[in-house]
This record gives C-alpha cells, sequence and structure tokens, in this order.
C-alpha cells in the first residue's frame, strides 16, 4: 500500500522531469542551429569550393572549366619545359614556401625572444598596474593593418627615420637597403604579431607561483637553470600557444610581405594572390591554398603533441 | 674559531620596504645568534618581521643594514643559490612538473653531484619522511601532509648547513599538524641540522623549539627556552601573546635586597622577587598566569588574608579544566583555569563572591 502510494506520487514527477528534458533538448537544439550552419557554411563551404576548383581545368581569362584536371596540382611542385616537356622541380615555388617557413620560423623566434621579457616584465607588476601594461599591448590593433604597415615602410625605407638616424649617428655614410628585402618582411610581421605572442605567454605567466622560482633559487639552481627547469617548463602551454597564433598567420600573410617585400621577395599568401589575379590559374592557386591549410595543421598537430607530452613528461 | 657553536647571527639587522615616502620598517635592529644543532622558533603575530627575518637569512631579500653570518662567514650579499641554506616553504612550492622524487633530487641535481649519489640520496630521503611507495607520484596527486614531507625532504637532501621552515604546519589540519610537530623534532634529532622555525602559533613554539625568539614590529622581544619564556615574560606584549595571562596594576612600596614590596589594588601587600629597579610609589604591571590562581570561599577559611576579592562573572567548561572569569572591586577582570578533579567541580556558582589567592613568587613584574 504504501509503496503503491510512493509510486504514485512518483510517476507524475519523473513524468515531468523528463517532458522537460525533452523540451530542453530541443531548444538546445533549435538555438545553436543558427550558429552550426553558419560555421558549417562558412567553414566548410570554401574548403570544398577550394578542394573541387583544384582538381578542373584553368579558363584561359581565369576562372575554371568544369573539365577534371590535375594540372593544378601538378604545378603546384612541378614544372614542365614548354619546348622539350623535360619535367623539373618548380624552383620558384619551392623557394616561396622555403621562404615562408623560413620568415614564419624566425618572426616566431623574434616573437619569443621579445615577448618573454615583455610577458615576464608585466606578469612581474603589481597586479593593479598589469591590465594598464597589457591595455599599451594591444594599442597597435586599433589601427589597420595596412597603415600600419605603410608607416613601418616610412620607418624603414632608405630616406627614413631609421636610415637617417644611423646617418646623422655617423654609424653609415650611404643609406642602407632595408625596404623590399627579407629583413623588411621579418621585422614587419615580427610587429603585427608580437601582441599574439604576449598575450598567451602573459596568461600563462600570470597563473605561476613565483615561490616555485624561489624554491629554485633556494636549491641551487642559477637564474639560467631557474629560467630552463622551472619557468620554461610551466609557461610551456602559453609558450606553444603564442608560437601556434604568431606561425600560422605569418605562413599566410599577404599584406606585409606585399608592401614591405616590394613583390619581390614572395610569400605564400603572394603566390596564391597571384594565381587569382594576373596569373589566371584558378585551379594551382585552389591547390597551393590547400597546401598552405595542410601545412598549418601539420603545425598544428606538433602543438597538440606537444601539449600531449609536454609538462607531464618533462624531468 | 668560537663562531664553531653558532650556526646564523644576525648582527644590528634592518630591512626597509619601498621608497622615501610609504616605507615599510619590517626589521628594526634585529640581533640573533642561533646555535648549531638548535631548534630555534621565530615566534610573532603576523607582519611582525620574523617571515622578512627567514627569507633574509634564505637571501630572498637583502638587509637594508646590519650583517649576517653563517658560521662566522658574511653571507648577507650572496644570492640564495650560493648559500648552504634551504626552506620549507609555507606553500611548499614543490614543482608541479616532477615527480616526488624528482623534486627531492632536484637540489643535488643543481649542485651537480653524481647522478648515483642523488639517487642514493633521494633513496634515503624517501625513507626518511616515510614516502618510499610514493616517489613517482606527481605533486597534485599526493595529500597536503605528503606534500610537506616531500617540501621537508626537498629542502634536507642537499644536507644544509641550516634549514628554514616558514609556517611549514599552518596548512594542515589539528591532528595533521600534531603528527607533523613530532615528526619535525624527529627529522631534526635524526639530521643534527639546525632548524629555524617560523611560526605564530604560540603552542607550536612552546612545545617544539629549544629556544624562541618573540617578535613584534620588527623587534625581537625576547629570546629563551620555553619555558623561561612563558615564566618569565619580559614584558607585556610576550606574557599577553604567550598564553593567557592576568595583568593586575599595582603600586610600589619599599625596596630591600631583591625583593619589592608591592600594594595590591585590595590593599593587601605581597613582597615579589624582581631585578627591576623601581622607584617607590611608581606603578607597575604585574602579570599572573591563571593556572597559578587558587579561589577560595570566603567563609570557608575566614582567618586567612586573600590577596584579591572578586565576584564571579562566568563559568566556562573546557572538560579538562574549567575557566572562572571575575570581576575586581575596581572592574579589572580576571581569570582562573582550574582544573577539574572530581573534588573540585561546582564549587562555586556564577554571581559569588570569591577570595582570590596564588604564590607572590608567581608574579611578575613587567617592563613598560
Amino acid at each position: 500500500m504504501d509503496a503503491n502510494r510512493q509510486d504514485d506520487a512518483m510517476a507524475p514527477a519523473s513524468k515531468i522531469e523528463r517532458t522537460a528534458r525533452k523540451q530542453q533538448t530541443r531548444r538546445h537544439i533549435l538555438l545553436t542551429t543558427p550558429a552550426l550552419i553558419v560555421l558549417a557554411a562558412a567553414a566548410s563551404g570554401p574548403l570544398i569550393i577550394m578542394l573541387i576548383y583544384s582538381f578542373l581545368t584553368a579558363g584561359d581569362y581565369g576562372g575554371v572549366v568544369w573539365k577534371a584536371s590535375t594540372q593544378g596540382w601538378f604545378k603546384v611542385f612541378l614544372h614542365k619545359d614548354i619546348f622539350d616537356d623535360a619535367l623539373s622541380l618548380q624552383d620558384a615555388h619551392i623557394s616561396i614556401f622555403w621562404r615562408s617557413v623560413k620568415l614564419s620560423l624566425l618572426t616566431t623566434l623574434l616573437a619569443v625572444i621579445l615577448g618573454f621579457p615583455t610577458a615576464y616584465f608585466i606578469a612581474t607588476r603589481a597586479p593593479g598596474r598589469r591590465s594598464m601594461w597589457l591595455f599599451l599591448v594591444t594599442i597597435p590593433f586599433w589601427t589597420n593593418l595596412l597603415i600600419r604597415t605603410f608607416a613601418m615602410m616610412e620607418v624603414i625605407r632608405n630616406e627614413g627615420i631609421l636610415n637617417n638616424l644611423l646617418m646623422k649617428l655617423g654609424l653609415i655614410h650611404t643609406p642602407v637597403q632595408m625596404l623590399y628585402t627579407d629583413f623588411a618582411i621579418l621585422s614587419g610581421m615580427t610587429y603585427v604579431y608580437l601582441p599574439l605572442m604576449i598575450l598567451p605567454l602573459y596568461a600563462s605567466m600570470e597563473k605561476l607561483d613565483f615561490s616555485l622560482i624561489e624554491a629554485g633559487y633556494d636549491l641551487y639552481a642559477t637564474r639560467m637553470r631557474v629560467l630552463r627547469r622551472v619557468i620554461l617548463p610551466l609557461v610551456k602551454p602559453g609558450l606553444v600557444a603564442g608560437s601556434i597564433l604568431v606561425f600560422v598567420p605569418s605562413l599566410g600573410a599577404y599584406v606585409t610581405p606585399r608592401v614591405l617585400g616590394g613583390g619581390k621577395n614572395l610569400m605564400l599568401g603572394n603566390l596564391i594572390e597571384l594565381q587569382f589575379g594576373q596569373g589566371r590559374n584558378w585551379p594551382l592557386g585552389a591547390a597551393l591554398s590547400i597546401t598552405l591549410l595542410v601545412m598549418v595543421m601539420i603545425a598544428l598537430i606538433f602543438y597538440v603533441r606537444s601539449m600531449q607530452g609536454g609538462p607531464r613528461q618533462h624531468g | 674559531m668560537n663562531h664553531s657553536r653558532i650556526a646564523i647571527d644576525t648582527r644590528n639587522v634592518s630591512k626597509i620596504f619601498g621608497g622615501d615616502h610609504d616605507s615599510v620598517v619590517a626589521l628594526d635592529d634585529v640581533s640573533v645568534s642561533i646555535n648549531e644543532n638548535e631548534f630555534f622558533t621565530l615566534l610573532g603575530p603576523s607582519g611582525c618581521g620574523k617571515t622578512t627575518l627567514l627569507r633574509l637569512i634564505a637571501g630572498f631579500e637583502h638587509p637594508t643594514q646590519g650583517r649576517i653570518l653563517l658560521h662566522g662567514s658574511e653571507i648577507s650579499q650572496l644570492p640564495p643559490y650560493k648559500r648552504p641554506v634551504n626552506t620549507v616553504f609555507q606553500s611548499y612550492a614543490l614543482f608541479p612538473h616532477m615527480t616526488v622524487a624528482e623534486n627531492i633530487g632536484f637540489g643535488l641535481e643543481m649542485q651537480n653531484k653524481p647522478d648515483a649519489e642523488i639517487a642514493a640520496t633521494v633513496n634515503q630521503m624517501l625513507r626518511l619522511v616515510k614516502m618510499e611507495e610514493l616517489r613517482d607520484r606527481r605533486t597534485h596527486q599526493i595529500s597536503g601532509g605528503q606534500q610537506q614531507r616531500v617540501a621537508l625532504a626537498r629542502a634536507l637532501a642537499p644536507r644544509p648547513r641550516v634549514l628554514l621552515l616558514d609556517e611549514p604546519l599552518s596548512a594542515l589540519d589539528y591532528k595533521l599538524r600534531k603528527e607533523m610537530q613530532i615528526e619535525l623534532k624527529r627529522l631534526q634529532h635524526e639530521t643534527g641540522i639546525t632548524f629555524i622555525f617560523v611560526t605564530h602559533d604560540q603552542e607550536e613554539a612552546l612545545t617544539m623549539s629549544d629556544r624562541v625568539a618573540v617578535m613584534n614590529q620588527g623587534r625581537v622581544l625576547q629570546v629563551g627556552a620555553p619555558q623561561e619564556i612563558y615564566d618569565h615574560p619580559s614584558d607585556r606584549f610576550v606574557a599577553d601573546f604567550i598564553g593567557d595571562t592576568n595583568f593586575i596594576t599595582a603600586q610600589v612600596g619599599a625596596a630591600e635586597n631583591g625583593r619589592v614590596s608591592i600594594e595590591m589594588p585590595g590593599g593587601q601587600c605581597v613582597r615579589v622577587r624582581s631585578d627591576l629597579d623601581l622607584a617607590e610609589k611608581s606603578r607597575v604591571t604585574l602579570a599572573i598566569r591563571p593556572e597559578q590562581i587558587r579561589l577560595l570561599s570566603p567563609h570557608s577559611s575566614p582567618g586567612n588574608r586573600a590577596l584579591l576579592q572578586g565576584e564571579l562573572e562566568n563559568i566556562v567548561y573546557f572538560g579538562t579544566d574549567t575557566h572562572y572569569h571575575l570581576k575586581l572591586p575596581t572592574g579589572i577582570a580576571m581569570m582562573a583555569r582550574i582544573q577539574n578533579t572530581r573534588r573540585k567541580q561546582a564549587l562555586f556558582a556564577t554571581g559569588s563572591r570569591v577570595s582570590i589567592d596564588f604564590d607572590p613568587d608567581a608574579l611578575q613584574i613587567l617592563k613598560d
């Protein structure tokens, strides 16, 4: 009897609960659908179009002809001589790939060298002061990238501020050609992407327990060894995140190499743009884009790997 | 080498933090000598400078003035990694990216000791703190008490001349803290290393230390064995900070060969031993421990001239003993702590008048 009555009391409650849960699930699906559609369309849509285009034939005046072809992919790395059909490696593309990877790695390295002490400086300020320093770091974001790049050009051109200063100081007698060199691209990209290194580095340093550093000193570790054995392993997540945030956009950078490299020193982004523009070879452009994407994905896999084995395996 | 028995010697050490206009004096002319193989405690309320003194000895801060000697040689300007002194941090500061064994071996590794020696010492330390089974655990996978042991083992592994302990037990619960107190004493005996222990817990200081330095507002007020500090506090702060104390203001009568006659508030006179140079008719503060006080019924012994009379305001039962809160006719509050035996239970009722009695030798005259 008693048990029965309890069951009766329970039944409506659980029924209400079940209906509520069902309603909630439906509401969740409905609410997320628009975002999911936008994401699916905006992320995978263009990718699919690119993938399809890379396997089509180039039209004479740009665009594509709907005829399957592997010519686009073929031309990414290989080159066929016009006269004797001899195959050779596409040297121009390979040197551009190499320059892109090299400059991106150097940019990342420079950003670490400049960003690490900066982030450490900010993280060791009094808590109230930190937000001011962070704010200063983000100020460049307020200005359009193109304008900042042109400003950079003004600094490093032959009659620019830097050359004038060096000549006034008597360090050089004739202006040094800095603009339109790899150096120009490198300094431009470092300048643009540095905050993306500082911010994640700061985030992981802020969480750092500074008594660990004192413990390191206390246990006979010199400054360098505290940095290597205590600080670096602990801020590794921020270091890796910052490196990815700098390396990935550097690899596909377009504006900076275009303006500061002067069109002579192409990077991947410029090469791709060229195929869709003057080159009128959309399948090749599409294939190059996907190659770039694969490179980024490889970098991300390295990132995930290093994170998994990261702080835990260190000894 | 008359310094050989003294492990740490601070000479007129002062530490001032901050700039010209907002400076804080953390340590004010502190001179302490800590003997070799001693369990020495720095005791005081938070902000009294005890942790600053410890950090100066460790090398995390440098003194504004004064010198610090370790076995007779000046160390105050050396960086922490050049001092044969190790610290057990309040937060333990174990390296989260290393295992228990790697943490313990870190100091030896940084001293570039050979691998075989590191392994041997790490095993020895693990045995010493009874953590052998957990050697390959991460530091976040072990309990607070175990982390405490690892922190101790890590600091002891390089065999420092002096071990500094910065409130190491404050994060542990009561029972674990009691266990670790005994454990620390055992470790100090077994290793023969000088321990400098910082705490704000007076009970901890009294039970563990060979000698205690009581600090307040950047100064060392009194240094001595626990019993000496408890029985003969040198000033009002020490008497108040260590244990419970009743303070009575009284007037000085005549002084003769090491004894002073003191007139109590009730008019009775007692003769107290004192080395202090006290002027006649001057006012002094007397301290008496609650457990030294006897309570008598005014009717039970009419012939006995009680030292003070008072009214019982409150009775608080504490299990092993009972606290009687009294009020003297002059308005001064006093407390008597009387051990509970079957005989004495429920002797007095709240509101009743009692006679307060104690041995005059238990009175301590305090400097102002």
